[in-house]
């Protein structure tokens, strides 16, 4: 009873004062209040705002852990002290304590900037313009650390989560009220400010931008390499990854976004939850096949040799996409954001399916930058309120004519 | 003794806040984002504005009575265009390579909306003197934002302001960067400068709420 009560007490207290908004958020954060909204019909309703953003983050907690072990692995392969895995999903060289140590020490700052920030500026936000502080930023403060490389340096990290928090979603008024993906927003300054830790070969493995410092200065001379997939199929360089690798997610990569294993899951978590809409999901799947596939035909047709520098992409098998690079994670957790996404049922499997396509074209004809579904979902997120608005307008029309048909 | 009566010299000072060009009227934005990557281009674009406007005011208002309505429009295009050439043959004669990066811009102060909203909403009305003052404190206006925005973007986006190292060395890392500090490439972009002067136009009307519009 004890912090309910003096969470409450506190409640009480600033009732009616500047600071209000902020224990609100508190006392309902962690506890349901003890009061009912009074007069007129409400319907109870279990799924609201607090759940929805849980589930979600139900849902990202198997891609954190994950990214711990997978900081650690690539670290300590990197380095030569322990072999690549061998045996599955469930290899001892992956899943031990060490790995798990030195990702959690990596990975828990950038958690905790990311909400310290985050609910920071949404606290202050609330507070001056006298607006209850809404639970949007939960998600998004999850979904940061998931998408940034490991090495990304804290006060890098710290300058974009505030503009994305302030100009990504403060500006239009605040949770529910964005046109873009906050955390969506925060990767694409990080990406576009700091572009030399955000792509590369460098920035994936942990502490693989101080070696190659030390290379520099001549003190080390055992380099650290960590290009992504999607780097080394830009320059037509050959992968050493296995499918499954990619699969399970044995990769490097950003901190969570690796394991398309346990996106996949989460993706299906959300759907059997109805938390994020498979019809999203599914189309911009769909969208991301087809392009591949036209991709693939163009090569074996021969339109395109070897020597073009598209071929490496272009080639890749169309289904590799999906489990490459930040494709899945972008598709289930970014793309299925109900705030920026279409609503109407129609709408969903445009926007999903143009999701796709764009991706792999972006990701093919421009290898400098190869995390096509960021600015693919940020492109149609611009377009959603668009294709909804036609979606719409569309359906008025049938239903006038047929509205017509039986007068006449 | 005042130098300018209380009407003129609200002509000078509404431009430079409450009456902005960039911030209030939205006008001249394309150049506004083109151009402020550094701070050089940016006064050099503000001196550029500040002379064809003044002139121009001043040239437009002179004809003003016998001008055909009907034909204005062409009249003012070519008073723009004498002087935009002058601004830049002086530009390529004296400082060629600021020239240079100013590439078309310097040319397409001609499509400046300010100039010609100037033009047919004041010059066409007044005398040359009042003229000559409303040309110069709405190119004010617009140089100041251009200044502001170019002030930023060029500290954060390349560390230096002028050409001048401010934070430090990048490549020697010295300064700023020897703490880690690295600069924003997305200030350098474009996009940026409409954000900054989002922020600007945010700024501004949360302490004047009277600008706020509905």
């Amino acid at each position: 009873m004890g912090l309910k009560q003096n969470l409450h007490n506190l409640r009480e207290k600033y009732k009616g004062t500047k600071m209000a908004p902020a224990f609100n958020a508190l006392h309902t954060f962690l506890y349901t209040p003890n009061y009912t909204a009074q007069g007129g019909t409400h319907i109870k309703v279990a799924d609201d705002l607090k759940r929805t953003m849980n589930t979600v983050i139900m849902a990202l907690i198997p891609c954190l852990i994950f990214g711990m072990f997978n900081a650690g692995y690539q670290h300590y392969l990197a380095v030569g002290e322990i072999q690549a895995v061998s045996n599955g999903f469930f290899s001892s060289e992956f899943w031990n304590l060490q790995n798990f140590i030195l990702g959690f020490w990596k990975i828990l700052p950038l958690v905790i900037i990311s909400y310290g920030v985050g609910l920071g500026i949404e606290f202050l936000f609330a507070v001056l313009k006298g607006h209850e502080v809404e639970e949007g930023y939960l998600v998004t403060g999850m979904l940061v650390p998931l998408i940034v490389p490991i090495d990304i340096p804290w006060w890098m990290l710290i300058v974009a989560v505030a503009f994305g928090v302030v100009i990504g979603k403060e500006v239009f008024g605040g949770t529910g009220m964005n046109i873009l993906n906050p955390a969506l927003t925060i990767r694409a300054f990080l990406f576009f400010a700091y572009p030399t830790w955000m792509s590369g070969d460098k920035v994936w493995v942990e502490g693989a931008v101080e070696r190659a410092k030390e290379i520099a200065s001549g003190s080390n001379a055992d380099a650290i390499s960590g290009e992504t997939i999607l780097g080394s199929l830009a320059q037509s360089h050959p992968i050493d990854y296995s499918v499954m690798d990619m699969f399970f997610g044995f990769i490097p990569g950003s901190v969570g976004e690796t394991s398309t294993l346990l996106i996949l899951l989460g993706g299906l978590f959300l759907i059997f939850t109805k938390i994020g809409s498979w019809r999203i999901m599914l189309s911009a799947t769909l969208g991301a096949l087809v392009m591949g596939y036209i991709f693939n035909f163009v090569v074996d047709a021969g339109w395109v040799t070897e020597s073009s520098k598209f071929y490496g992409l272009m080639s890749t098998e169309f289904w590799h996409h999906l489990i490459i690079g930040g494709m899945a994670f972008g598709i289930v957790y970014m793309a299925t954001d109900p705030v920026t996404g279409s609503q109407t049922n129609k709408g969903k499997w445009i926007y999903g399916f143009l999701i796709g396509f764009i991706s792999i074209m972006i990701r093919v004809f421009n290898p400098a930058y190869p995390e096509g579904v960021m600015l693919a979902i940020l492109l149609m997120n611009v377009f959603a309120p668009t294709i909804d608005h036609y979606v719409v307008q569309g359906n008025v029309k049938k239903r006038l004519k047929r509205g017509k048909l039986k007068t006449a | 003794m005042r130098l300018l009566s209380k009407k003129d010299s609200k002509l000078i000072m509404d431009p430079l806040a409450d009456n902005n060009p960039i911030t209030i009227q939205v006008l001249g934005i394309c150049s506004a984002l083109a151009i402020t990557a550094q701070l050089k281009p940016s006064i050099v674009m503000a001196v550029s504005v500040i002379f064809v406007m003044a002139v121009g005011n001043v040239v437009i208002s002179l004809m003003r009575n016998i001008i055909p309505s009907k034909i204005r429009i062409i009249v003012q295009l070519v008073v723009v265009a004498t002087l935009v050439i002058i601004v830049d043959q002086v530009l390529k004669a004296y400082a060629y390579s600021l020239s240079k990066e100013l590439s078309v811009f310097i040319g397409l102060i001609i499509t400046n909306c300010i100039i010609m909203g100037r033009f047919e909403a004041f010059a066409l009305a007044n005398g040359p003197w009042r003229s000559f003052l409303d040309g110069v404190g709405n190119a004010l206006g617009y140089g100041v934002i251009l200044i502001i925005v170019g002030f930023f973007r060029e500290l954060l986006g390349s560390g230096t302001l002028f050409g001048f190292k401010v934070l430090g060395d990048p490549v020697e890392r010295t300064g700023l960067y020897a703490l880690g500090y690295e600069n924003n490439g997305f200030m350098v972009l474009p996009p940026m400068a409409l954000i900054v002067v989002g922020i600007i136009i945010w700024v501004q009307r949360s302490r004047n709420k009277e600008l706020i519009e509905d």
